[in-house]
């Protein structure tokens, strides 16, 4: 059994949970007074003000902010207090779509996106359209966290999905207090149950691959060093497999400004992602080959975007009224969260961009 | 002026050091940045070395710098912490190890 570690901002009725807060503390403080550069200044300064799409790559469909773990750095403030979930009316508009978009991947997550009711409905319906790389983001634990749940792996392999998970350490104490008491154990179990139908082996089209995401107020190492580090102590230690590592960069908006705010480091982290900041990360920041659709079905830049509530800048808003040469023409919306993506090697929901 | 000696941002500053003298400033990074690179021994070996020595050195932006890089590389409380205690029986021992010489000093003039 795992524990929640904290409740959803939502739920704690906290100031945070509005989006419109997020974004004032983003663009006041160290950015207004100057001391820090505002990310479209520095993107002007390398021609890519307003920032453009290139070519459409992924969609990303958040099925749902329902979640069965309360993770301390959730960017969606995901919970099982969430209740916002899509409905089968809207993900038969996203398979619409799905048929003839020009993205060779589809990208579910959530929340948990196995949580949604018509989850498994959906994976069936968009694997037959046939699309290049079908990922479904699945926090593992959700395997193990009730009976129903179990045949995951299974239903995973029939249709051919690539599982992307999160998991921020090999040791248990740093994944427990970042993700809650037990997931650790619960996420190991689920990765075994994984490796043993052939996901995560080498040379297994099963593809698995883990994700890290810093446990603190500290930006990410070296992807290929810690994707070492990650195979060499989950083997040793566990005899589990995995294709590939994404690190990620915690970026500071959600329950992750809040604890950068209540640990007194989020000027500190502003400074480190500003200093961090890679030009030449610039041009593949995934915003630029994503569209995020949201559990409602409205459009954004990216995920991050979404859960700021910022649309994205176009005629088109909605699935209902999909249009890709229409949103292929938009300026990208920015903020200060930005530079999280722009950092160092720079980052993805696939991982480093340069 | 400060009230303290040290602030911890002015380990941001640290690069700025190279304005009053370019050549020897630049030559110090590079060679500084070629250090740290994977050779015979990797990246994380090094950070753990350096987090050593900058206890031994007592030098609290260093410190700050190693315990953030160490956390980014993904090593843990334990190893660094053994990393520190490695420091700090090299240091003792140094302390310790001097005592041979009082105890020499002893014998001969009161032997």
């Amino acid at each position: 059994m795992t524990k929640l570690k904290t409740q959803s901002l939502q739920k704690r009725e906290s100031a945070l949970a509005n989006s419109k807060r997020q974004l004032e503390i983003l663009s006041n403080g160290i950015f207004k007074s100057g001391e820090l550069p505002t990310f479209k200044s520095k993107i002007a300064e390398i021609g890519h003000a307003p920032l453009k799409p290139n070519k459409l790559e992924i969609l990303q469909i958040n099925v749902g902010y329902m979640c069965n773990q309360v993770c301390s750095h959730c960017h969606v403030d995901a919970g099982p207090d969430r209740k916002e979930i899509m409905t089968r009316d809207t993900m038969q508009q996203c398979l619409d779509v799905i048929k003839t978009t020009g993205a060779h991947t589809l990208d579910l997550t959530g929340g948990a996106p196995e949580m949604n009711p018509n989850f498994r409905w959906f994976v069936e319906e968009a694997s037959k359209v046939g699309i290049k790389d079908f990922i479904v983001r699945s926090n593992l634990t959700i395997i193990r966290a009730n009976k129903k749940y179990h045949d995951l792996p299974q239903f995973f392999k029939k249709h051919n999905v690539h599982v992307v998970s999160s998991m921020p350490h090999w040791t248990r104490g740093k994944t427990d207090k970042q993700r809650g008491e037990g997931v650790f154990d619960q996420s190991i179990r689920a990765l075994q149950d994984l490796n043993a139908i052939g996901y995560g082996l080498p040379n297994s089209d099963l593809k698995l691959d883990l994700v890290y995401n810093p446990s603190g107020a500290f930006l990410p190492g070296d992807q290929a060093s810690m994707e070492k580090d990650f195979k060499k102590a989950l083997l040793d230690d566990f005899n589990i497999q995995f294709h590939n590592l994404f690190a990620i960069t915690n970026l500071p908006i959600s329950r992750f400004l809040d604890y950068l705010i209540a640990s007194e480091n989020y000027e500190d982290y502003m400074h480190a992602l500003v200093d961090a900041y890679n030009p030449e990360a610039v041009a593949n920041v995934m915003c630029t080959n994503t569209i995020s659709i949201s559990w409602d079905g409205y459009l954004y830049d990216c995920d991050f975007n979404q859960m700021l509530e910022l649309p994205v800048n176009s005629i088109v808003k909605h699935i209902s009224e999909y249009n890709e040469a229409i949103l292929q023409k938009r300026d990208i919306v920015i903020s200060q969260h930005c530079y999280g993506c722009t950092a160092g090697a720079g980052s993805s929901c696939q991982g480093t961009v340069a | 002026m400060s009230k303290t000696y040290y602030d911890p941002a002015d380990l941001r500053k640290f690069g700025n050091i190279t304005e009053w003298n370019e050549e020897l400033g630049t030559k110090f990074f590079d060679y500084y940045n070629s250090v740290f690179q994977e050779g015979a021994l990797t990246a994380r070996e090094k950070s753990l070395i350096a987090l050593a020595v900058s206890h031994t050195e007592k030098c609290p932006y260093c410190i700050d710098a190693y315990s953030k890089d160490g956390l980014q590389r993904g090593i843990t409380k334990a190893e660094m912490m053994e990393a520190v205690h490695v420091g700090a029986a090299i240091k003792s021992g140094a302390v310790l190890v001097h005592g041979v010489q009082m105890m020499n000093k002893v014998n001969k003039l009161d032997g």
